[in-house]
């Protein structure tokens, strides 16, 4: 469909994917002093979204991102993300992995399609990237970063017609399509009704640009209004206020796009609420994707790449846990409905040598122009690689 | 649940419509405008109906008190491109002769026999115009006489002349007029009958063009856009029925472009319209609402008076269509729902 949507799903997701890591990273804080080697501190926790976010933003990773280019598949957009979280010194197992995919795209399906009009999908961007900038407050290179892929996200889409709008929020639904999978934040809200489906509520303001409804107005030939008759609509609508900011720094009027996590509010999700056509859930995986598989895409390959500061203990690499417990977490990996399974692609160095000497080729052949940092660090997948040859 | 317009007494325009059993789709409807396409066959008493899930489009038919009958996916044809190409739009072309199911993708125009068993042309969409940053599809259906007409992203409408039997199609015509993407094509059914203006196009940019059919076609009018792409659009005895963005209906006089009505119907994006004698209109706010249109003999006016109102819970509606000729019975397809919702008038 629209090929200038990729920018918008990604810096979505990837906003969606930092509130949930700073909750649970704030939920699982232990004061600096007292922390073991294994605890979670304050700082940890600053230099966690740090190294996501100047990976994230990184004007090459960028530049790539904003080609026009069709979407990718569920499956080769998950394969970014988790380079994306372990670009920083945490790690995820698949269960919690998951969790968190799964956490992100149902938070962007619902505020995609609750946008008022189809241009708010950006101010939803720019919800996300303000509180991005939250997030970093300390870090002025990587507030620059931010701010740069702020200003090509205007140049970009702020001349877009609404009908260009309205092609990218389509080719964004359907790629959302038939995910039903329950947040509990979300049914907790009752924004989430329990079969997995959102509420559409039919009160509030109407979209800036669209009038109240329940008005019918008659002209004659002369363009003379000559009757005007009211009608129950059914609904319950206000005007809208105003319209939100599209600059750097404005009031975005709308709510969504904003940080819905705070410290006391649980990131969990039901695994049970499949979808009831599976059929129409897996043909999309059926259908073959050769870029998902065979070229990592390239976006992962860039991620790859990219190292960022590495503890100098190859040990301190700190698991995080998007459970409860561990037991849970377990229990999570082991009863994940079948046609759920992201089924990642997982390049193990001491594997399959051919394939892992193509990658390596493919690596080779680019180069990012920021110092690499030497990795200390074996055993890590594409990083091991590169260091190998 | 029903909203009805009045308490009955008041308003003898008002209609009561009760939700009949729904048909279950394989596959979920795709959020696009105009996905409901519905042949009424009255003659075997059976109705079709066609959705697009996304690659794939999915055809029923389907008895009055029985259960579907017969089942078919159809998938856009592949061409050069890596994933799987996206459907827009399946439509039923009823023509002098035959009926032809066309389906339209991001690869190009398909026809088939009405039940979609046979292919019988296949036109692939010319991307060469195409700078890199335009998605590039087909979109808008529509049959006129024994043409049948389908709009391109580069807002050009092509005309295909179909014989009365045979895979003979040809493309006769190419019409230029807009410069967006077509959104939709809408035909005069009552043709012939001294209306001049049969066919009306509709495109991302709100713009309307309006046509008189013929070995050539000829554009009559230019009704400009406001800013707000024009979803859907109807056309019924030189009335022009026009649905927007940003929930407005507009009617207008074919021949002229003279706005007559404005209804501010909707409170979100207008996705489909039908006509049946009343009008059908349908938006993303989960709304479907029907209106009597009628002509005041002395003027050249026309009155619009709301009927019905019927709230679809949680569902952005993106397909509607009337199910039989007298507009007694209409059907809804939402984003996300697997099956054809269905109310009929008590």
């Amino acid at each position: 469909m629209s090929v200038r949507t990729l920018p918008l799903l990604f810096l979505n997701l990837g906003g969606e994917m930092l509130y949930i890591l700073d909750q649970r990273l704030r939920a699982q804080n232990v004061p600096g002093d007292k922390a073991r080697k294994d605890e979670w501190t304050e700082a940890d926790r600053g230099r966690v979204l740090n190294d996501i976010v100047s990976t994230m933003f990184n004007r090459k990773f960028m530049e790539e991102l904003f080609k026009p280019q069709e979407l990718y598949s569920k499956k080769a957009l998950r394969t970014v993300y988790d380079r994306l979280a372990h670009a920083s010194i945490i790690r995820l197992n698949q269960a919690s992995m998951d969790k968190l995919y799964d956490l992100m795209t149902v938070a962007f399906k619902y505020q995609v399609l609750m946008c008022p009009r189809p241009k708010d999908v950006l101010l939803v961007t720019f919800n996300h990237l303000d509180a991005i900038k939250g997030l970093i407050r300390d870090s002025p290179a990587i507030l620059n970063q931010v701010d740069e892929t702020f200003q090509q996200l205007t140049e970009v889409y702020g001349g877009l017609s609404a009908g260009e709008f309205q092609l990218i929020r389509q080719t964004l639904l359907i790629f959302f399509q038939d995910l039903h999978i329950r947040v509990s934040i979300f049914l907790k809200d009752r924004v989430q009704n329990s079969n997995g489906r959102f509420v559409l509520p039919v009160s509030g303001p109407v979209p800036w640009g669209t009038e109240v409804p329940g008005l019918i107005r008659m002209f004659n030939s002369k363009g003379e209004e000559v009757k005007t008759v009211e009608f129950k609509h059914g609904g319950n609508y206000v005007a809208a206020p105003k319209e939100g900011s599209f600059e750097l720094y404005g009031d975005r009027v709308l709510k969504l796009g904003t940080n819905m996590y705070s410290v006391n509010r649980p990131v969990e999700t039901h695994m049970s609420g499949a979808s009831k056509n599976l059929a129409s859930q897996t043909q999309e995986s059926i259908a073959p994707n050769p870029l998902a598989k065979e070229e990592l895409n390239f976006l992962a390959r860039l991620l790859g790449g990219m190292e960022t500061k590495k503890p100098s203990d190859p040990e301190a690499r700190f698991r995080l846990n998007l459970f409860a417990t561990e037991e849970e977490e377990e229990q999570a990996a082991l009863t994940r409905p079948e046609e759920l399974s992201y089924e990642v692609i997982n390049i193990q160095a001491t594997q399959d040598q051919q394939r892992s000497e193509e990658l390596a080729r493919i690596m080779g052949e680019f180069e990012i122009t920021d110092a690499p940092r030497q990795s200390a660090s074996k055993g890590d997948d594409l990083l091991a690689m590169m260091d190998e040859l | 649940m029903v909203a009805a317009d009045s308490e009955g007494s008041k308003d003898p325009g008002a209609r009561m419509f009760r939700r009949e059993r729904s048909i279950p789709l394989r596959g979920s409807a795709a959020a696009l405008c105009n996905n409901l396409s519905v042949l009424q066959l009255p003659v075997r008493n059976l109705t079709h109906f066609g959705v697009v899930h996304g690659p794939s489009a999915q055809l029923l038919s389907f008895a009055p008190e029985g259960l579907p009958l017969a089942q078919r996916q159809l998938h856009a044809k592949e061409g050069a491109g890596v994933s799987p190409p996206l459907i827009t739009q399946v439509h039923w072309c009823v023509l002098p002769f035959r009926v032809l199911l066309v389906l339209t993708s991001h690869r190009g125009i398909q026809m088939f026999e009405s039940d979609g068993s046979i292919m019988v042309y296949w036109h692939a969409l010319d991307s060469g115009d195409a700078s890199p940053v335009q998605a590039v599809f087909a979109r808008g259906i529509a049959a006129s006489g024994h043409f049948i007409c389908v709009g391109t992203w580069s807002g050009r409408v092509l005309v295909f002349d179909i014989p009365a039997k045979g895979p003979n199609i040809v493309l006769s015509e190419e019409l230029a007029g807009h410069q967006t993407p077509i959104t939709d094509i809408a035909t005069d059914p009552a043709q012939g009958q001294d209306c001049v203006a049969d066919m009306v196009t509709a495109d991302d940019s709100g713009l309307l063009c309006v046509w008189r059919s013929g070995p050539e076609f000829k554009l009559l009018t230019r009704i400009p856009g406001f800013g707000v792409p024009c979803p859907s659009v109807q056309l019924w005895q030189g009335t022009v029925a026009a649905g927007y963005g940003n929930g407005q209906v507009r009617l207008y006089e074919a021949s002229t472009g003279t706005l007559h009505v404005q209804i501010n119907a909707h409170a979100r994006a207008i996705c489909a319209l039908d006509l049946a004698p009343e009008l059908l209109s349908a938006a993303e706010d989960t709304f479907v609402h029907i209106w009597k249109l009628s002509r005041s003999p002395e003027s050249v006016s026309i009155e619009v008076e709301h009927c019905h109102g019927e709230c679809v819970p949680d569902t952005q509606v993106c397909g509607a269509r009337f199910c039989d000729p007298s507009g007694s019975s209409f059907a809804v397809t939402g984003y996300d729902l697997a099956e054809i919702l269905r109310f009929s008038s008590m």
